[in-house]
Parts: C-alpha cells; sequence; structure tokens
C-alpha cells in the first residue's frame, strides 16, 4: 500500500515538475505577478499613508479586510482548542508516560529568564510600535511577547505563569484584540467613511487624511499583536497542561 | 542575460538540499522528540530562505513562529503521547 | 551548455519547493502515526508558502521598505522594490497555520485520551471494538 502511494506521488509529482518549466523564470522582474497590481502598491503606498514599510501599508490598510478575519480565525482556534481539550470524558485516560519531574531549583535557567525576558518584552514593544519604519509589526511583536511568557512558564513552571496571568485575562486579551481591530473599523463607519477607511479618523485627531491612515495602521497593528499574543498563550496553556492548567511542559 | 550576483545561486542550492533532507528526516525519525526539533530546524532554513529572497516580514515571522512556538507546542503534546512510533 | 545552466538555475526554486511538496504528501498520506501526520502537513503547508515567495522576488530589488534619497526625497520606482503582495498574503498564512497547528494538536490529544493511542491502525482497532 505504501509502495502504491508512493508511485503515484512520484506520477504527480513528475507530471506538475514538467508543468512548473512554463512558469516564468525565477526572480524575473518582467514576471505576471510583478507588473500588474504591486506597482501601484509601491508607488502609491508611501504617498497615500507616509508608511515606508509596503508590506505593513498592504497588511493593515489595502487589505485589512483580510486582516481582520485572519484575527478572527486565530480567535476561533484558541477558542476551539480550549473546548476541546476541557469537556472530555476522562474514561481511558492512559498518558503522563515520561512526564518530567521537577525537583532541583533550576537556578542558571531561572537567572537567565529573569535576564532576558524584559528585554524581549521590551523588544516586541519595539517590534509592535516601530512597524511602520522596519521589518516587523503586529504579528510579529505579539509573537514575541508571547514567546516571552512562554518562556517564563518553561523556566519556571506553568503555575507560577498563570499565578501572574491568568486564564480569564488571557482570554478577555484575545477578545479585545479583535474588538479594537472591529472597533476602529466602526469608528471610520460612524464618521461616514467605508469600514475600515482609516482617512475617517482625521477629524477625531486632529491631523490630515494621510497622517489619520498611518494612524489607523498603527491602532489596527496594536489590536492584531494583542490578540495574536493571548492566543499563543492560550494554545501554550491548554496543550502543554492536556487542558488540565495545572504542571506544564 | 547575465545573473545578478545578488542572489546567490549556490547558497540557495545547499539551503534548499539541506531542507529536503530536514523534511525527510522528521518524516523518517521514530523517536517523536527528535523530530519536532527537526522540524524546528527545517523552519529555521526556511527562515534563512526567506531572508535571501527579501522577504524580511515573513523571515521575521517565521522565525518567532516556525522555530519558537511550533516546536514548543509540538513538545508540549509529545509529552502525552508514547515517545516511540511504529514507522 | 549556458542555456542548459540557465534552465537550471531560473527554476529550481519551484522543484525545491514541489519536492518539498510531495514529501509532506507522502507524509500525510503513508505515516501511521498522527503526529507523522501533522508534520507532514506542515511541511506540506510551508512549501506552498515558498512558491507563494518565490514568485514575488525581483532580480535587482530591494526589501519593500521605501528608501530616502540624500535630498530626503522617497525613491518610488516599483522595480527597485520586492513584490510586496505574496509577502502580506504569506504572513498572515504562517500565523494561521500555527493556529491550524494548535487545533491539529488538540484533536491528537484527544485521541489519545479516549483511545490510549496514536497510531492509525490501532486506532481504528479501537474503533471496532
Amino acid at each position: 500500500m505504501k509502495r502504491l502511494t508512493l508511485v503515484i506521488l512520484a506520477i504527480c509529482a513528475v507530471i506538475m515538475l514538467a508543468a512548473a518549466v512554463d512558469l516564468p523564470d525565477w526572480a524575473d522582474p518582467a514576471s505576471p505577478a510583478s507588473t500588474h497590481l504591486s506597482p501601484d502598491f509601491l508607488e502609491q503606498g508611501y504617498g497615500e499613508t507616509a508608511t515606508p514599510n509596503i508590506v505593513t501599508v498592504v497588511l493593515a490598510d489595502y487589505r485589512s479586510y483580510d486582516t481582520m478575519f485572519e484575527a478572527v480565525v486565530v480567535f476561533a482556534a484558541a477558542l476551539i482548542v480550549l473546548v476541546v481539550l476541557r469537556h472530555t470524558p476522562r474514561k481511558r485516560r492512559k498518558m503522563l508516560q515520561h512526564r518530567p519531574v521537577r525537583e532541583g531549583r533550576d537556578t542558571v535557567l531561572r537567572g537567565a529568564a529573569q535576564l532576558i525576558i524584559p528585554v524581549m518584552q521590551i523588544f516586541a514593544l519595539y517590534v509592535v510600535g516601530h512597524g511602520h519604519y522596519s521589518p516587523g509589526g503586529g504579528f510579529q511583536g505579539g509573537v514575541i511577547f508571547g514567546a516571552s511568557f512562554i518562556l517564563l512558564a518553561l523556566c519556571y513552571n506553568l503555575k507560577f505563569t498563570i499565578e501572574r496571568f491568568r486564564e480569564q485575562a488571557v482570554l478577555v486579551c484575545v477578545a479585545g484584540g479583535v474588538l479594537l481591530y472591529a472597533g476602529v473599523g466602526a469608528v471610520c463607519l460612524a464618521m461616514g467613511w467605508n469600514f475600515l477607511g482609516y482617512a475617517g479618523l482625521a477629524g477625531i485627531l486632529g491631523v490630515g487624511e494621510v497622517m489619520a491612515r498611518s494612524h489607523g495602521i498603527l491602532a489596527v497593528e496594536v489590536g492584531v499583536g494583542i490578540t495574536v499574543f493571548s492566543v499563543m498563550m492560550s494554545l501554550y496553556y491548554d496543550l502543554a497542561s492536556g487542558g488540565d492548567l495545572d504542571e506544564g511542559l | 542575460m547575465t545573473w545578478d550576483a545578488s542572489l546567490l545561486w549556490q547558497f540557495d542550492l545547499l539551503i534548499l538540499l539541506m531542507m529536503v533532507i530536514c523534511a525527510i528526516a522528521a518524516l523518517s525519525l521514530k523517536d517523536l522528540v527528535s523530530c519536532a526539533v527537526v522540524t524546528g530546524a527545517y523552519s529555521f532554513l526556511i527562515c534563512l530562505m526567506w531572508t535571501e529572497m527579501l522577504a524580511v516580514d515573513v523571515a521575521f515571522t517565521e522565525a518567532a513562529v516556525g522555530a519558537g512556538i511550533s516546536t514548543v507546542i509540538i513538545l508540549g503534546t509529545a509529552q502525552y503521547v508514547k515517545r516511540r512510533s511504529k514507522d | 551548455m549556458d542555456e542548459i545552466f540557465h534552465f537550471i538555475i531560473g527554476k529550481y526554486n519551484y522543484w525545491a519547493s514541489l519536492v518539498l511538496l510531495f514529501i509532506g504528501l507522502y507524509g500525510m498520506i503513508a505515516k501511521n502515526n498522527l503526529m507523522k501526520k501533522i508534520i507532514g502537513m506542515v511541511i506540506f503547508q510551508t512549501a506552498i508558502l515558498l512558491f507563494f515567495v518565490s514568485i514575488g522576488a525581483k532580480r535587482g530589488a530591494t526589501v519593500p521598505i521605501i528608501e530616502f534619497g540624500p535630498d530626503k526625497q522617497p525613491l518610488l520606482e516599483a522595480s527597485a522594490y520586492a513584490n510586496p503582495l505574496p509577502h502580506v498574503l504569506i504572513l498572515t498564512a504562517i500565523v494561521v497555520g500555527v493556529a491550524t497547528l494548535g487545533v491539529a494538536l488538540a484533536v491528537l490529544q484527544k485521541i489519545q485520551r479516549v483511545h490510549g493511542t496514536i497510531e492509525e491502525d490501532e486506532v481504528l482497532e479501537d474503533q471496532r471494538q
């Protein structure tokens, strides 16, 4: 059976490799993908939003519906993991086979974590705030901020982290990030512009329309960052403890 | 038509070859913890590949998500299941 | 000779992504252990993402962040920057990817709880009883 799978997949692979010959050359500046839509973004993006990082502009302004529902997908994934792991009948629970026993006081690990974690958190905030001018933004900053708490849970234990950041607070953050994103869109709608048309924020912030779009991008990036950070923590809490929130990895 | 030296094709081929080796190793190792670690190495290599293709934002995300968080959650699951797999 | 060399150099990225795609698909179909299937899914996913970003690469370009000239004027030539659109699509796809990986691992842990194993044949055997 495995042999048969391998043969069928090899035939498919040969067909697709032969089809790949017709693709435009790699890194060809005249390929269709680089000549239709993206030149407009590159040439007009800076003038319309005053934000040099075009990836951030396209992510949070031109394609902001996409990003908003992507944040909703991540939110839904966190809830599904919670529901799947929390409410299960535990009749035939065979696990805990090589559960690590925590006895020693791991002085080196804890000292290193105390040094690294504050630096990581400040760096995460920098990545979110400076995403307009350098690589970075809500996704990366949120993941790094979540990783700092996961490092805390790995070096101490999960209980120690949950005492400092309770699960209810994490779930409020998950919903709050999406709400902030949608709220910015709703404010734009209330000011008489399209949903997520950040130029509508100009009257509230007291700046021109171009700067209002720049500030709107920052606001939704913060919303995405909060959602991603708390979803990563929620996934770690549930998956590392099997839904019990007791010991952790 | 000359090939631009800014895209180092020898370096690319080396990374892509190592990625294929890592992918095969991640699927053929029998120890699930080793599989998780090799998957993290694979994510790191693809992050190098994306930096090379000038997708810096993508490489940044992959370095944080693929090599960091996914490895940790795969390891967190691996502690609850039997460590040796049959194939 | 030069043409063959150019042909190989011009396409190798697509070929590598297709090879990775079929390695991942083989893992998803043929492996018996469910954790191996999930790792196959991760490889399959990154192969598609590699294909997308390969489309956006541009020779002689730089990263898609607008640069400023000596007179503080932005340089707005599209050919000087890599294509930003695939980068945006892939950026969101990576984060969605880790979310789906989390859901898959949660289902895996539940299968382990209910059936006591994650080998596919043993799970099917357990269901038949």
